[in-house]
């Protein structure tokens, strides 16, 4: 097991299954993506997008379809997951019933044949560093969820393998422990300078956590860029979409200049700029709620008039449903002064209307 | 009893529990009541006083060695059928056409029953039966075979009836064990077979102990087979053997009920002793954390 590694390649990997009808489908189709040393990566996309089926083959517990997978010079898509040495955190955790905490954080020591009182030092630092000194001797179904999620990290990390591989590990924890527990895996991240890649299918995980994110529909990566550029150009319309453009409106396009173009409906007309090419008169537009000002007044460009049909209530602002005359909705954070039935102009800039060719 | 009783002060009592009544008189009139009968039957001897029978069992030369032949027969033939449905039924644990038509196959023997399995055996088996046939056609093997009206016979009849029962049960252990656990291990460096040593035997051996269990008790009343395919006068006199005679050739009830008595005393203590080592190992829930 080589812990100095600069580099793990994905080559063309692809997975194929065999679907409903015997028709064979990619569940993962091509995926190339090298990750280095101390990165960490977030596969991101919505059930069934191929995630953990990307996670699984790297880990070995599923073989390949196609392409191959390179640790620096060395090939190890052909090897057991026994012999690749990588730490896998389940969903479920996975912790053996029958063992106490301690054994569970020692096991892979102890495959490896590492015993007594150098096997015990390093499930004690190990223990240290998820910060459950204190439990080793319980047995998993005595811990609370957070609790068996940290033996879970505990004993994957133990082994210092070069990649850690996380298949939504906090899906099962509830919304305050998450947050707490994400900051805890950044920080066991950072201290172990090996490369981490997590799957989620929550946005605010991939963004909070990740150095690069690669975002996936249909066993097809969409986009793979750091995460603000994730955040704020998503590549696609469905990139737009996962990461909270709610607001995607129909538009024809009116004129094309350079990046910018002018679409119009019904009673909006909007400037954007263009992420994609288009090739037809119709297109999207896709605009997050955050990015949208009420009450602008910044001279004629991207305006649009509208009552206020809803509004959630959210603290320092309000969710705002606003309907156009003919009926074109848009989702805006406005004060929480703004009520029901209101007439509000708001206010689109031109930089964060994306302009993408329709699906 | 305090939580209890105020329990039932507090709900009113579940009329419900009442549909358990003919299960309960069912279980009264066929089981407990005729053990209690043969148990005092077995304190109520012909001649002698009230343990005139157990003292008869254990003095009479053709009486208690049935202990010990029922015990070489039922206890190679558990641990035969428990080994051996534990590395098949480990080998099936993954859903697949495979595993249906496999466990299909070693099923049947259970529809047959022992009878027409000795039958079977008779003629398959037998000095003139089919195996016999085959291997001098074939010239493997000409000298006379054996395995029928002996031990063997009985043996190897315990194994086919015995089997698909301990594979069946075995093979519901196993997939109740979450395979995640198995790849969980395989991701920390252990092979297949520290998989198995590690991860699957100790979750079995609580389901493996129940096996064992149950497979001994069907094992040790063995009555058809020790009669049809073994020597009932000699190497396969098995205890039930020795109830039989009692009650039907001596006409003796009493003495046929203190040998039954035995009989399930001895399974008792077999029992016992195998769910007494259960104990030492882990028994719990067998999946690796929340579903």
């Amino acid at each position: 097991m080589k812990h100095d590694f600069s580099e793990l390649r994905l080559d063309h990997v692809t997975r194929r299954f065999a679907g409903a009808g015997g028709k064979a489908f990619n569940a993962l189709d091509e995926l190339t993506l090298t990750i280095r040393r101390g990165e960490f990566i977030a596969l991101l996309g919505p059930s069934g997008c191929g995630k953990s089926t990307a996670l699984n083959c790297i880990a070995g517990l599923l073989s390949l379809s196609g392409g191959s997978i390179w640790l620096d010079q060395t090939r190890i898509d052909t090897l057991p997951p026994e012999k690749r040495g990588f730490g896998m955190v389940f969903q479920n955790y996975a912790l053996f019933p029958h063992m106490s905490v301690a054994k569970n954080v020692g096991f892979g020591l102890r495959m490896r044949g590492i015993t007594g009182a150098d096997a015990d030092a390093k499930v004690a630092h190990a223990m240290k560093l998820v910060q459950l000194i204190g439990q080793e001797h319980k047995l998993p179904g005595q811990l609370s969820g957070g609790q068996q999620q940290r033996v879970a990290i505990a004993r994957a990390i133990v082994i210092e393998p070069p990649l850690i591989l996380m298949d939504e590990p906090l899906s099962n924890l509830d919304a305050k422990l998450r947050i707490e527990t994400r900051a805890e895996i950044r920080r066991i991240h950072r201290e172990l300078d090996r490369a981490t890649i997590y799957v989620t299918h929550d946005q605010d995980e991939a963004l909070s956590l990740a150095d690069r994110i690669v975002v996936m529909k249909d066993g097809v990566v969409q986009q793979i860029a750091a995460p603000k550029e994730v955040y704020e150009q998503p590549s696609n319309l469905h990139v737009a979409r996962f990461m909270g453009y709610r607001n995607v409106l129909e538009l024809d396009v009116v004129r094309e200049d350079g990046d910018r173009v002018a679409l119009t409906g019904p009673d909006v007309a909007l400037t954007g700029m263009r992420k994609q090419p288009l090739n037809v008169r119709r297109a999207a537009v896709a605009i997050r709620p955050d990015d949208i000002v009420v009450g602008g007044n910044t001279g004629d460009v991207n305006i649009v008039v509208a009552k206020v049909e809803n509004v959630e209530y959210g603290g320092r602002d309000s969710l705002l449903d606003v309907v156009t005359p003919s009926g074109t909705m848009l989702h805006v954070r406005g004060p929480v002064t703004t009520a029901r039935g209101d007439s509000v102009r708001v206010h689109v800039p031109v930089e964060r209307a994306l302009v993408y060719p329709l699906d | 009893m305090t939580t209890a009783t105020s329990a039932a002060a507090r709900a009113p009592f579940d009329r419900t529990l009442l549909l358990v009544m003919p299960a309960a008189a069912f279980m009264l009139l066929l089981f407990i009541y005729p053990f209690i009968y043969g148990l005092l039957l077995s304190f109520n001897p012909k001649n002698g006083g009230a343990l005139a029978n157990y003292t008869h069992f254990f003095t009479t030369d053709n009486l208690w060695p049935t202990i010990w032949t029922t015990l070489k027969l039922a206890l190679p033939a558990t641990l035969i059928n428990v080994g051996l449905a534990l590395p098949i039924a480990y080998k099936m644990r993954n859903k697949s056409r495979y595993q249906r038509w496999v466990t299909t196959i070693l099923v049947v023997p259970i529809t047959l029953g022992t009878v027409l399995i000795a039958e079977g055996m008779l003629i398959y088996f037998g000095p003139k039966g089919w195996l016999s046939q085959f291997l001098q056609l074939i010239h493997l093997y000409t000298g006379p075979i054996r395995l029928t009206h002996n031990f063997w016979g009985v043996l190897i009849s315990l194994v086919i009836s015995g089997f698909p029962f301990a594979f069946l049960l075995i093979l519901s252990y196993i997939t109740g064990i979450d395979p995640v656990l198995a790849r969980a291990a395989s991701t920390l460096g252990a092979d297949p077979k520290a998989q198995f040593r590690h991860i699957y035997l100790p979750l079995l051996a609580p389901g493996l102990a129940m096996c064992f269990c149950l497979a001994f008790v069907q094992a040790y009343s063995v009555f058809p087979s020790a009669v049809l395919l073994g020597s009932p006068a000699g190497p396969t006199r098995v205890i039930s053997i020795a109830a039989y005679e009692a009650a039907f050739e001596q006409y003796d009830y009493s003495l046929a009920s203190a040998i039954a008595m035995i009989m399930g005393f001895v399974q008792l203590i077999i029992v016992a002793a195998v769910l007494g080592l259960r104990n030492l190992w882990y028994r719990g829930p067998v999946s690796g954390g929340k579903g």
